[in-house]
């Protein structure tokens, strides 16, 4: 995954989307740039991410914070911490919206339920929510009903999660969740 | 790796339950394997003879479970990983669509060898072309991921009609595609321009922006077509907010290809001249936050930005700095930031808006508007910041407090007024907790004010001796001790700083004690009251424990006579604490290898002086002031020092007294030459020298008896005395040679020009061996002037009305001047600024925009050290007519008319 920086001075890239639990532990990560090239630099890079942002309150509006030249966009619910990382020349409003897109996935496809436990008992789901959004670093969509749309589809036949509602029901109560919980 | 993790899952209570407790990747292999056989576990993977049935949710399940491992950073070994694929791919065989998607995930994780691939080929080619949209688009992601170049040619057809598929998932999915492979085979993806160019003005908003992005980029070296292609698209509609964003990024880029000076040259900048910024203005109204901010960022970053420009971009900035996001908040402010730093004047008005921020939950936020207002604040607000950033310090990180320490310092060398209240919060912070990144930046910061405000000098001293009663940084108190050591006899009482010292003594390690001796030693040398006191100190060091501080403190008794014995002069003990090490180190280095044991000693005399590798010029370059403690003791004038020394090594210049200034390198070639040459103006009373500093950037040649043929012709009061040729200047190690002349004492100016004159012989670059025979050749530089700034030294004043008045109005010439039309009253400020080369005072080089009037206060010494002092009054009126009256005043009339005289004739 070598020689974006050809194009990334030009084209909005995202560097990383993370998702961590309440103890910095990954629940679902995915680099796109070659950054961090082992495994304990990412950790390490998760690690000071996680300390840096944990103690700020970001459960409402998405916060954002700064360092080593990146830029951090995370935003917290119950036990899960979402997180974009892009580099510090990069549009803060359009890593904001990746981040977004992503969180609000989640929340549709977990049916407002988002918390750990749920997460991972549909990591497919989350991991395909991931490939929807971001592709090798370029934004693939940011829409977050788009992207729900495209990996709840692929599980319709399957029926495993969704079999007792239909697809536009699913997203309809989620949609009513996400509102409430925003509401609160 | 995911063990550990796993491990602690079970000493925890058991309440939380996770789907992958106690996962294990062995077993989670094992489990793969139905894949391949379905048979073994009819349970999960059903399959009558022919007719495949795979229980799609449970072979989800066990994907899911492996892309968990390597999300976790477990890693599959080659054999792990080949097995693993050749099971996937038996899955294939499913019509599940979840299952497919798993697949195609779980294949682009392993990222398969070269021979793995041609495996799945087959497969994913079947899929590109389903009729299932969902299968097309990720099959196309999926194979463009792992494929190589030979494989593209076979599929560029399938790919070409994607990108214009009516469905808009697909089209993204190979337009982000052909996006990657341009990076690895970009002569394919630049045949597919007609489509790309058709998907641009697709309706569906992502297909746009994907395509826009491929376009731009196959046709980024041609400009021409980029600004075509912007300009039709800045008239026509774009709907995605990211395309459009885009849009942004390229139409600012065009506006930078085209030179200013056209700009310029076209009259007064009006906003409408700037090819594309009435586009970039248009999308301040745009309804998506986002284009709003990419094209007011846009805005700023445009080089040569006037403040008419700025304005709109400011005032939605503004609006950003009250939005209850705490991004765009952050957005605003980094930019506004970063704005600061060129327009400090544009941002005021957003300064009551900035100090609200202080307060901000955020401390990223926080930290950038308390230093976009320490940049943009006057005076008179100084005190007001100061108690708010206390208030705000101890709860920010250590990064931040650096950020802030830094902003502190730049105010007050614009202030130095205000260096009192700066000074003590300097000292208040220093005693607080830190690391020692945030301690050394402000020790550092307390050095710089101490060196740049003579009125700072006692207190600061103070502070840090305060600081290394109690410091657990070795480096920074040794530097200190250093610091102090030169700084500290030259006070009105240094008596009191002995006691500081001589506490590290008795109390700190070896390292710290021995720095303590040799800045005692140094305040015996210098302050001769003390020395009986000194003497007493030190020869209590001579019991010490350790043998570096014994052996200095023995060596600084004998060398000022503490031991009765007749010490040498005074002039030598101080050249020897005092003075550097005179020859390079590298140099000594590489003698003392060469060193073979023998009865002759080993003799520093013998040492080469002449600096080899780097030249001191390229040295100097990357910032005038040296920075920190690293350079501190010596000043301000350390590169001068440094040319002092290799001039007065030479004994041709040694005759011609003291250097009064060394001009920074001027370059006499262009960047890229074959030879790259730059020329430094060495200038004496009644002589100049010019170092040239020569590069030669070709292996293949070899230069002997290097020299500079100066034509005099336009400089008539300057003759030629000595021109001292370099022997040999290999490739790629630059060297020196220098051309001294004889002047009128005071000022002469005059132009001169240059053919750098040398032997050239061919060089072997396998061996390395010269040939024996050379050609005599010349090389063309560029003209050399010494102008009136080459005669001043920058040196500030920190009270420029108390220096004015203390100098007295006897010596005050005071003229008028006009200066013509001028683009605006910063540039002329500038310009005389340039041409006196003197040191503005009290920030007032920076002219308010928009201002009609401003005075600007100037500070240096002319040659023959006479202080300078210079207040401009400039005005400007309608059609641009700029009035100057230039007041001087110095220690010298004739040199006042001087002053007069080179702004008469600038």
């Amino acid at each position: 995954m070598a020689s974006f920086a050809a194009y990334q001075n030009n084209c909005p890239f995202v560097k990383n989307v993370l998702l961590l639990d309440s103890e910095g532990k990954r629940v679902a990560v995915k680099y796109y740039s070659d950054e961090w090239p082992t495994l304990s630099t990412k950790l390490a890079f998760e690690k000071s991410v996680f300390s840096k942002t944990q103690k700020t309150n970001a459960r409402n509006e998405a916060e954002i914070t700064m360092f080593d030249n990146n830029i951090i966009i995370y935003k917290f619910i119950q036990d899960l911490h979402f997180f974009v990382t892009g580099g510090d020349d990069e549009n803060e409003l359009i890593l904001a919206a990746v981040l977004q897109g992503f969180f609000d996935a989640v929340s549709l496809l977990l049916r407002g339920n988002v918390e750990k436990q749920e997460a991972l008992e549909n990591l497919d789901l989350i991991l395909l929510c991931l490939d929807e959004i971001v592709d090798g670093g370029m934004v693939l969509e940011t829409e977050a009903s788009v992207v729900a749309g495209k990996v709840a589809s692929h599980n319709a036949d399957s029926g495993a999660a969704l079999s007792e509602q239909t697809i536009s029901q699913a997203l309809a109560t989620a949609r009513e969740h996400l509102t409430r919980s925003l509401l609160k | 790796m995911a063990q550990p993790l796993v491990k602690k899952d079970d000493d925890r209570d058991d309440e939380e339950y996770s789907p992958f407790l106690g996962i294990e990747k062995g077993a989670v292999l094992q489990e793969a394997r139905v894949f391949n056989d379905p048979q073994l576990d009819p349970r999960r993977c059903s399959q009558a003879t022919l007719v495949v049935d795979i229980d799609g949710v449970a072979c989800v399940q066990v994907i899911t479970k492996l892309l968990y491992l390597l999300n976790q950073g477990e890693t599959f070994t080659k054999i792990e990983a080949t097995e693993v694929f050749f099971a996937v791919t038996k899955l294939f065989q499913s019509k599940d669509i979840g299952l497919r998607r798993m697949v195609y995930l779980m294949i682009k994780e392993l990222s398969p060898s070269a021979d793995e691939v041609i495996i799945v080929t087959s497969s994913l080619m079947k899929d590109m072309n389903s009729k299932t949209d969902m299968y097309r688009a990720n099959a196309i992601r999926v194979l463009c991921r792992i494929t190589d170049g030979t494989l593209l040619t076979q599929i560029e057809r399938y790919l070409k009609q994607a990108i214009v598929d009516k469905n808009p998932v697909v089209a993204s999915a190979a337009l982000v595609s052909g996006i990657h492979l341009l990076q690895t085979n970009p002569e394919i993806v630049k045949r597919w321009s007609n489509e790309v160019q058709e998907a641009v003005q697709s309706r569906a908003a992502l297909v746009q922006f994907h395509a826009l992005a491929l376009l731009h980029q196959i046709r980024q070296n041609d400009r021409l077509a980029v600004s075509k292609l912007v300009t039709s698209l800045t008239r026509g509609t774009v709907r995605s907010p990211l395309a459009q964003c885009l849009l942004i990024r390229y139409a600012s880029q065009c506006s930078e290809g085209i030179p200013i000076q056209v700009i310029h040259e076209s009259g007064n900048t009006q906003p409408g001249d700037r090819p594309f910024y009435d586009y970039l203005e248009s999308c301040l109204r745009h309804k998506a936050e986002m284009v709003i901010f990419e094209a007011a960022r846009a805005i700023t970053e445009l080089s040569g930005v006037t403040s008419r420009e700025l304005t709109p971009a400011i005032t939605v900035l503004q609006l950003f700095l009250s939005s209850s996001k705490p991004v765009l908040r952050f957005a605003a402010v980094r930019t506004l930031n970063k704005v600061a730093m060129t327009h400090p004047m544009a941002v005021t008005n957003c300064n009551i808006d900035m100090e609200s921020l202080i307060s901000d939950q955020n401390r990223s936020i926080a930290t950038l508007a308390i230093t976009t207002l320490l940049k943009t604040g006057n005076e008179s607000s100084v005190d007001r910041l100061m108690k708010q950033i206390t208030n705000f310090m101890s709860d920010i990180a250590d990064e931040f407090k650096i950020v802030v320490v830094e902003a502190i310092r730049s105010l007050c060398l614009k202030f130095p007024l205000k260096y009192r209240s700066l000074m003590n919060f300097l000292s208040n912070i220093l005693r607080e907790e830190g690391g020692f990144e945030y301690k050394k930046a402000i020790v550092d910061s307390i050095v710089i004010l101490i060196r740049d405000i003579p009125d700072a000098k006692e207190s600061g001293l103070f502070h840090l001796c305060e600081f290394i009663e109690d410091c657990e940084f070795t480096y920074l108190s040794t530097q200190i001790l250093h610091f102090l050591g030169n700084e500290g006899p030259k006070t009105s009482d240094p008596s009191k700083y002995i006691r500081y010292i001589y506490n590290r003594v008795i109390l700190e390690n070896a390292t710290v004690r021995a720095s303590a001796v040799s800045t005692l030693a140094k305040f015996g040398a210098m302050v001769d009251s003390l020395k009986p006191r000194i003497f007493v100190l030190l020869r209590r060091c001579l019991f010490d424990s350790d043998d570096e501080v014994r052996d200095r403190a023995t060596l600084y008794l004998n060398m000022l006579g503490g031991d009765g014995i007749v010490s040498e002069t005074g002039k030598d003990v101080k050249e020897f604490l005092f003075g550097s090490l005179d020859v390079p180190l590298g140099n000594l280095e590489s003698s003392l290898k060469n060193y073979e044991p023998s009865e002759e000693p080993f003799d520093i005399n013998h040492v080469p002086k002449e600096v080899k590798a780097q030249p001191l010029a390229e040295k100097k370059a990357p910032g005038k002031k040296p920075t920190g403690l690293g350079a501190a003791p010596t000043g301000p004038t350390s590169t001068v020092d440094a040319y002092e020394k290799l001039l007065s090594s030479i004994p041709e210049f040694a005759g011609f007294g003291k250097l009064f200034k060394s001009s920074a390198p001027v370059d006499l070639t262009e960047a890229e030459t074959e030879y790259a040459v730059n020329v430094v103006k060495h200038i004496y009373d009644g002589h100049v020298v010019f170092q040239y500093n020569c590069t030669n950037t070709i292996p293949e040649q070899l230069l002997e008896n290097v020299s500079v043929v100066v034509d005099t012709s336009e400089a008539e009061e300057f003759s030629e005395l000595v021109s001292k040729a370099l022997r040999s200047l290999p490739y790629d190690s630059p060297g020196q040679t220098f051309v001294a002349f004889e002047k009128p004492e005071g000022v002469a100016f005059g132009k001169f020009s240059n053919v750098l004159r040398f032997i050239v012989k061919e060089v072997d670059t396998s061996t390395g061996e010269a040939e024996e025979d050379g050609v005599e050749d010349e090389y063309q530089l560029e003209d050399l002037d010494v102008v009136a700034a080459d005669y001043m030294l920058k040196v500030g004043v920190s009270n420029f009305k108390n220096a004015w008045e203390s100098m007295g109005d006897d010596c005050e010439r005071v003229d008028e001047y006009g200066l013509g039309v001028r683009e605006s009253l910063a540039e002329a400020v500038n310009a005389v600024i340039i041409i006196l080369g003197m040191q503005p005072c009290e920030g007032t080089e920076v002219v308010p925009s928009n201002s009609r009037s401003h005075t600007c206060l100037l500070s240096g010494v002319f040659i023959g050290n006479v202080k300078v002092l210079v207040r401009l009054s400039f005005g400007i009126d309608g059609p641009k007519q700029v009035a100057m009256k230039l007041a001087v005043r110095s220690e010298d009339p004739a040199v006042s008319d001087t002053i007069h005289e080179i702004v008469a004739s600038g």
